[in-house]
């Protein structure tokens, strides 16, 4: 249901047609290319995000913030985890596939950045991080919410996601940026390299040391408790089922059976 | 000629031949219903035998130590020497971790028994006299199982079993009047306890339960012996006689049978399906948490009444009569507890029958009992999925806050509803006469010929 | 046996049941001072269950007071138990048949008779006693005494209560560090952060010392008056165990749109309990009923420190967690 909203991309559209284009203050431009990019960056802003986040990402009261400081690491997040363009103004912006292929993507994510100052797209080597001091600063600042398993969770009036498909610099930008109501935490709190860390013991829950055999989906008693009932005492109760009453079953079988 | 000389030299020394005798000949109706108390006294044996290896290697200590053992993303951290021995059992002990997974397995196995063995004695009229003595053991049982299963599931002293004690604390601290004293005796002060609390924590675990439950065990089985099985009624069943399977040798090795299936199950269970990964829960500290933390399905329950109950304090003054934790923690327990215990006084009370029972009723038989069980069983059905609702709306998407009213409007709807619509459904059974599972009458499965057939001559 | 009223009877004595007939001699007993004397014993060892209780009660209850009188106690119970068996109940000398290990099993003898039989055997281990009421209740209250001594030692599974519940290292000038006991830096938390904290020199693992420490727009609070000058530069800090029933508040949420989002709050995960932080910690969520305790804050060359205690009882709530502290 969650992943289900899918984005109404063809209000967005037909209202980016009848905004009046707007030429002012385009970002500095190095070289044809992305001067080229950012033109394009700007089209797709105005078609798909302008309604909502006005002409030139000042926002409108009430109904989107502004973009000057979203930074190109708000962007990218938004936008590759499918958050944006929003469905509907209001609802949550719940992960799902990218409404945009991904040069659209680089070309929206380079106008935003150029809106004003905003948190770039951070650098992320998990490689470089410690797996031991990943898992404690992520019990600290991130199991509330995701949970520990990394699967996610309740944050009332918020849904906290499993982070199954979250790749590190989508980590990075999350803990950066902190997107909807999650809270954000600036590089004095988790210094570049916990964020290695951080991502690194995010990696390691999409692929849990299972050493116990199959995970049930690593989120503790509730898939437990479904096992020792479906599973294991389900079981043994077609084995009671089976010899709590005799073999055979009908009174014909017992009487032929009847001896000598 | 081998057997008689043994059963002579125990018989000389015991005087148990002929008690022996009757054991052999003992009768065991036949209704596979009749096996789900068998099958909790086998998971029994088992906690106790995986148990018993765990000790070995468990040590209860909150001492801290810097982990340095085989499983790489918690060396270097800070944790209990408790949680460090429970990990490195998991990894570093051969086959530890096989038995510590069949050692929960069993737990959870050992509960869910307990709940249909209580809810088959329940709807069959099976508590009534001269029963009712022995119903009340099991329910001890019962409760003892599960404050056993949390013992155990807190002595890890992992993030989750953590939580689970300073909520434990917390619903103990809640008893009106006497909770701050009874929450610092428990803990030895104020949580998360004092140095030794887990030196009690696993005295209690390892000697005063298992040695209670072992004991009203023992109690247990002498009372279902002594007036013997109960059975359904059929052909050649009486309240005077009991018809089934001997003992010796056709109930013996059904029985072992069940036992060695049972074992199956859950070494097959621990090989294959991971319970409570603790290594990837982490050290617990009182000031971490995780979203979505779960008890044991046992205690499903209790959960789901703390998060369900409406933010309420009785206070009078300053004074804190009745926090909030109790509610969930102690008087909805309390509540089912005391419905389970009191019943067969009420249905005495109320239906004025005093006589003793051999002969079962189907459920329908007894519509009325048959819709109050139900309807208890739908209340606390109800409680125990509302405390699944933060992983359900994980799953499906539904707000939290809006299952949480859904649910509330539930535990007042559904046991009014199941109470009618179950009472309909057993007059209608019992009127009809068919069976809801089968197209035909109930089917009659004892052999006429081995009625007759005289069983003394052989102590 | 000077005082004895002797009666024997020797000879066949209906027992147990018509059928079987046993060999029974009785010295019936009729000496009212023996039985004065039991219960007298029997109320001395109350007393002394009591004493031990009383003992127990003060500070450094002394061992060898402690064991003298629990011991005094027993002794007694023993001697009253010794004097009653040789001078207030019936002197018996009863036969009893040996069972044969190979007789099979006995029939069940009719029900009504084996009741019968086994309350006649109660009651006649009693003939002859004349005081049963006073025994019964010297009984009774050496009973008390012995279980009161027995549980008394209970009490020292914990401490006493009421200070150490309410026991909190926070008070003004108390610095705020992080897990590394380095100092908690205002500059460390940006508009949205939120980090744990801990009273400096305090054992992080007591329930109170703990924090949740949060920053928001200092012109978004709504905190009360007396409040206002709690959170220096939007900085608030919060005790972090949840006052429902004392699991971590993990969790903050803090929107980056607040028009169109939930407002700022913290979240306790196991009962989803929620606080809103800019009125100071008010439940606006689940089964809580006590508001999160707040700490006042000050800055102090850049680092946080707190300037007064914490507003409330930290953990979950008891009898007395709302009194006065």
């Amino acid at each position: 249901m969650l992943r289900a909203r899918r984005a109404t991309v063809a209000a967005a559209l037909l209202l980016g047609v009848f905004a009046v284009t707007s030429w002012a203050n385009p970002p500095t431009a190095k070289g044809p290319a992305a001067a080229r990019q950012l033109e394009a960056g700007r089209e797709l802003f105005e078609e798909h995000c302008s309604s909502c986040h006005g002409l030139h990402g000042e926002g409108t009261k009430g109904q989107a913030p502004s973009l000057r400081a979203a930074g190109e690491g708000a962007a990218d997040f938004y936008l590759r985890t499918g958050r944006m363009p929003l469905g509907q103004v209001g609802d949550e912006p719940l992960p799902g596939e990218p409404r945009l292929d991904n040069a659209e993507i680089e070309a929206l994510v380079r106008y935003v950045g150029g809106l004003g100052k905003g948190p770039p797209i951070p650098k992320v080597d998990p490689a470089k991080g410690s797996v031991g001091e990943g898992m404690e600063l992520f019990t600290e600042s991130c199991a509330g919410c995701h949970a520990i398993s990394g699967k996610g969770g309740v944050a009332i009036g918020g849904y906290a996601p499993p982070l199954d498909e979250a790749t590190p610099t989508e980590v990075g930008e999350a803990i950066r940026t902190g997107p909807y109501i999650m809270p954000r935490f600036s590089a004095s709190l988790i210094s570049p390299a916990q964020v290695d860390s951080i991502a690194r013991y995010v990696q390691l829950t999409q692929e849990p040391e299972d050493a116990g055999g199959f995970g049930i989906g690593n989120i503790g008693p509730v898939p437990e408790g479904l096992v020792a009932w479906l599973a294991a005492l389900v079981a043994i109760l077609l084995v009671a089922r089976l010899i709590g009453e005799r073999l055979g079953g009908s009174r014909a079988d017992d009487e032929a059976e009847e001896p000598r | 000629m081998t057997t008689r000389r043994v059963f002579r030299f125990l018989d000389s020394r015991t005087g148990g031949g002929s008690v022996l005798g009757k054991a052999l000949r003992y009768v065991f109706p036949d209704h596979w219903t009749f096996l789900f108390g068998e099958i909790a006294m086998y998971t029994f044996l088992i906690l106790v035998a995986t148990g018993t290896y765990l000790a070995l290697f468990y040590e209860p200590s909150t001492a801290q130590v810097v982990y340095h053992g085989a499983y790489a993303p918690l060396r270097g951290q800070e944790m209990s020497t408790a949680y460090a021995s429970a990990v490195d059992l998991s990894f570093e002990v051969q086959a530890g971790l096989l038995i510590r997974q069949v050692h929960h397995w069993a737990a959870d196995v050992f509960l869910a028994a307990i709940t249909v063995h209580l809810m088959r004695i329940f709807f069959t009229g099976a508590f009534r006299k001269p029963r009712d003595v022995n119903y009340y053991v099991g329910l001890t049982m019962l409760v003892l199982a599960v404050v056993e299963g949390y013992v155990g599931y807190s002595l890890l002293d992992d993030l989750l079993s953590g939580m689970g004690l300073a909520i434990g604390n917390a619903v103990a601290l809640s008893v009106p009047v006497i909770g701050g004293q009874l929450g610092s005796l428990i803990w030895g002060g104020r949580f998360p306890g004092a140095p030794n609390f887990f030196g009690r924590l696993f005295f209690v675990h390892v000697f005063v339960l298992p040695i209670l439950i072992a004991t009203l065990m023992a109690v247990h089985l002498v009372l279902i012996a002594t007036p013997r099985h109960t059975q359904f009624r059929g052909r050649g069943r009486g309240e005077r006689n009991v018809l089934g399977t001997p003992m010796w040798p056709a109930y013996a090795l059904r029985s072992l049978g069940l036992f060695f299936a049972t074992t199956a199950v859950l070494f097959a269970l621990g090989g294959l399906v991971q319970i409570n990964p603790i290594w990837q829960w982490g050290p617990y500290e009182p000031w971490l948490g995780t979203n979505g933390a779960q008890p044991d399905w046992y205690l499903g329950w209790l959960i789901g009444a703390l998060r369900l109950m409406p933010s309420f304090d009785v206070v009078i003054g300053n004074y804190t009569l009745v926090p909030n934790p109790f509610w969930g923690g102690v008087a909805f327990p309390g509540l089912i507890f005391g419905f389970l215990y009191l019943w067969p006084t009420i249905e005495r009370r109320w239906t004025g029958d005093r006589r003793a029972h051999n002969l079962l009723d189907r459920p329908r038989d007894n519509p009325t009992r048959t819709a109050v069980g139900a309807a208890v069983f739908s209340l606390v059905a109800t409680v125990f999925f509302a405390g699944a609702a933060d992983r359900a709306f994980v799953q499906f998407g539904v707000p939290y806050e809006d299952q949480l009213w859904g649910y509330r409007a539930l535990t007042v709807l559904a046991p009014i509803v199941v109470f009618f619509l179950t009472r309909a459904l057993a007059r209608r059974l019992r009127e009809s006469g068919a069976h809801p599972a089968r197209d035909s009458g109930a089917r009659l499965v004892e052999r006429p010929g081995a009625i007759s057939r005289p069983t003394s001559g052989r102590s | 046996m000077r005082n004895l009223w002797r009666w024997i009877v020797a000879g066949l004595v209906l027992r147990l049941s018509k059928k079987r007939e046993v060999h029974r001699e009785v010295d019936l007993p009729a000496d009212p001072g023996a039985e004065t004397w039991t219960a007298a014993l029997l109320f001395a060892a109350a007393l002394a269950g009591l004493a031990f209780v009383a003992i127990y009660a003060f500070d450094d209850a002394d061992t060898q007071l402690l064991g003298l009188s629990i011991a005094a106690a027993l002794a007694l119970i023993a001697a009253a138990l010794i004097l009653a068996a040789v001078r207030v109940v019936p002197q018996e000398t009863l036969e009893e048949e040996r069972p044969r290990f190979a007789d099979p099993y006995r029939d069940e003898e009719n029900r009504e008779d084996a009741v019968e039989g086994a309350a006649l055997s109660f009651r006649e281990g009693t003939d002859g006693v004349t005081r049963r009421r006073l025994l019964g209740a010297a009984g009774a209250a050496a009973g008390v005494g012995l279980g009161a001594a027995a549980l008394a030692p209970l009490a020292s599974l914990g401490p006493a209560v009421g200070d150490r519940l309410a026991a909190s290292p926070w008070k003004a000038g108390v610095h705020l560090v992080d897990e590394n006991d380095l100092p908690v830096k205002a500059s460390d938390l940006e508009v949205g952060s939120f980090l744990t904290a801990f009273a400096k020199g305090a054992d992080k693992g007591e329930l109170a010392t703990p924090l949740v420490v949060v920053r928001v727009k200092p012109e978004e609070l709504e905190l009360p008056a007396e409040r206002a000058d709690w959170a220096p530069e939007g900085i608030l800090a919060f005790s972090k165990i949840c006052t429902h029933a004392q699991c971590a508040i993990s969790l903050f949420r803090y929107p980056l749109f607040a028009e169109r989002s939930p407002g700022p709050a913290l979240v306790c995960p196991c009962h989803y309990s929620t606080f809103d932080v800019l009125d100071g910690g008010e439940r606006i969520f689940g089964p809580a009923v006590r508001p999160l305790p707040q700490l006042p804050l000050r800055i102090e060359a850049g680092e946080l420190v707190a300037a007064g205690p914490l507003s409330g009882a930290v953990g979950a709530s008891w009898s007395r967690v709302r009194e006065e502290g």
